[in-house]
């Protein structure tokens, strides 16, 4: 079982088991793989506990309901199962600030946290516009080679380079 | 059989969680659930991340296209616009860069222990999807409709067979492959 704790594994086995992974999503529960509509439920659910249930009715709720799905439990899954894999190889530990920010711009959680924050926000508004993320669109879209997920995950990489070379 | 399991609401949420952690757990062994790695695709000086992805394409557009052809599958394309694919995605790519993460990948990272992705990037996305279910209602008539396509898929595009599709997608995908460790990328 050695290989269960290696730090890292080629990233074609892990693609092929993603893809193999999703095969077996569209076999037993008859959908693709893919993430931010959990957000969407939670931000629902979140706003339901705090101006009650009638935020169940705006029309996006509507579309999405603020419930537990089984994306929700999909998002939850994979949190485990990077807890799991990062046990395994000795690699957990709390983080507070990535090893590349920390070099640029120094090792203050706070701006990094707020950047976090503000690039996340801008990142939900983005997902739910285009309906899919990188997982729902970039990985399960493309392989039903729809005509949607192909422009989108082109989109995601332009908009992403071009700010990634802005800011570094 | 597989129609019953389908609409068996407790099983359908044990399988997310089932197929959640292997997911995770791929993601965490790529690398990809790390902020460098994101942002180094980004940068382009570091491909893990289209390794990953491409990878994942092939096989699993072989595969479920395969199971369509059993007919042990059903597709599901996502409908799209100009307006929400190109707009939107521009939009979630300025988020990608400023974040380092997205919305899979950053569930993994939390799950190896990142307090800038759970505490900053998860809120923040949480905080994002309620915006956009705010002001939905004034856009999902107008600018997301405009260049509206619908569920449309390659192969109904060009009206033909998806295997044609298929192949050369394929082949082209493991060229670009091979290009970039030829490069040593």
């Amino acid at each position: 079982m050695e290989w269960l704790s290696l730090k890292q594994w080629s990233p074609y086995l892990v693609g092929i088991g993603i893809g193999l992974l999703n095969c077996v999503a569209f076999l037993l529960s008859d959908k693709p793989l893919a993430c931010s509509t959990a957000y969407s439920r939670t931000s629902g659910m979140l706003e339901g506990l705090c101006f009650g249930p009638r935020v169940a009715e705006k029309p996006y709720y509507q579309k999405f309901p603020p419930t537990i799905e089984w994306d929700w439990m999909l998002v939850f899954g994979i949190i485990i199962g990077g807890f799991i894999s990062a046990m395994y190889s000795g690699q957990f530990r709390f983080e507070w600030v990535p090893g590349k920010w920390g070099e640029v711009f120094g090792e203050m959680p706070f701006g990094r946290w707020v950047v976090a924050f503000i690039g996340g926000t801008i990142m939900g508004i983005g997902a739910r516009w285009a309906n899919g993320c990188t997982s729902g669109h970039g990985i399960s879209g493309t392989l039903q080679l729809a005509v949607s997920s192909w422009l989108a995950a082109i989109c995601f990489f332009i908009g992403g380079i071009v700010t990634a070379m802005l800011i570094y | 059989m597989l129609k019953a399991l389908h609409s068996r609401k407790e099983i359908q949420l044990m399988l997310g969680l089932l197929l959640g952690i292997p997911f995770g757990f791929f993601l965490q062994k790529g690398g990809v659930t790390r902020f460098d790695v994101i942002i180094g695709q980004l940068l382009l000086t570091n491909f893990t991340v289209v390794k990953v992805m491409l990878s994942a394409v092939v096989t699993g557009m072989v595969g479920v296209h395969l199971l369509r052809s059993l007919g042990l599958a059903t597709l599901h394309p996502k409908p799209g616009s100009l307006g929400s694919s190109v707009i939107g995605g521009l939009i979630f790519g300025v988020g990608f860069a400023l974040l380092g993460y997205c919305p899979g990948t950053i569930a993994g990272a939390v799950g190896q222990g990142s307090l800038d992705g759970l505490f900053g990037g998860m809120a923040g996305i949480i905080v994002g999807a309620g915006l956009f279910a705010q002001v939905y209602p004034r856009l999902q008539n107008s600018i997301l409709k405009k260049g509206d396509f619908g569920e449309l898929t390659l192969p109904q595009l060009f009206q033909v067979n998806p295997w044609i599709i298929i192949l050369p997608v394929a082949v082209g995908i493991a060229a670009l492959l091979l290009w970039i460790e030829k490069l040593g990328w």
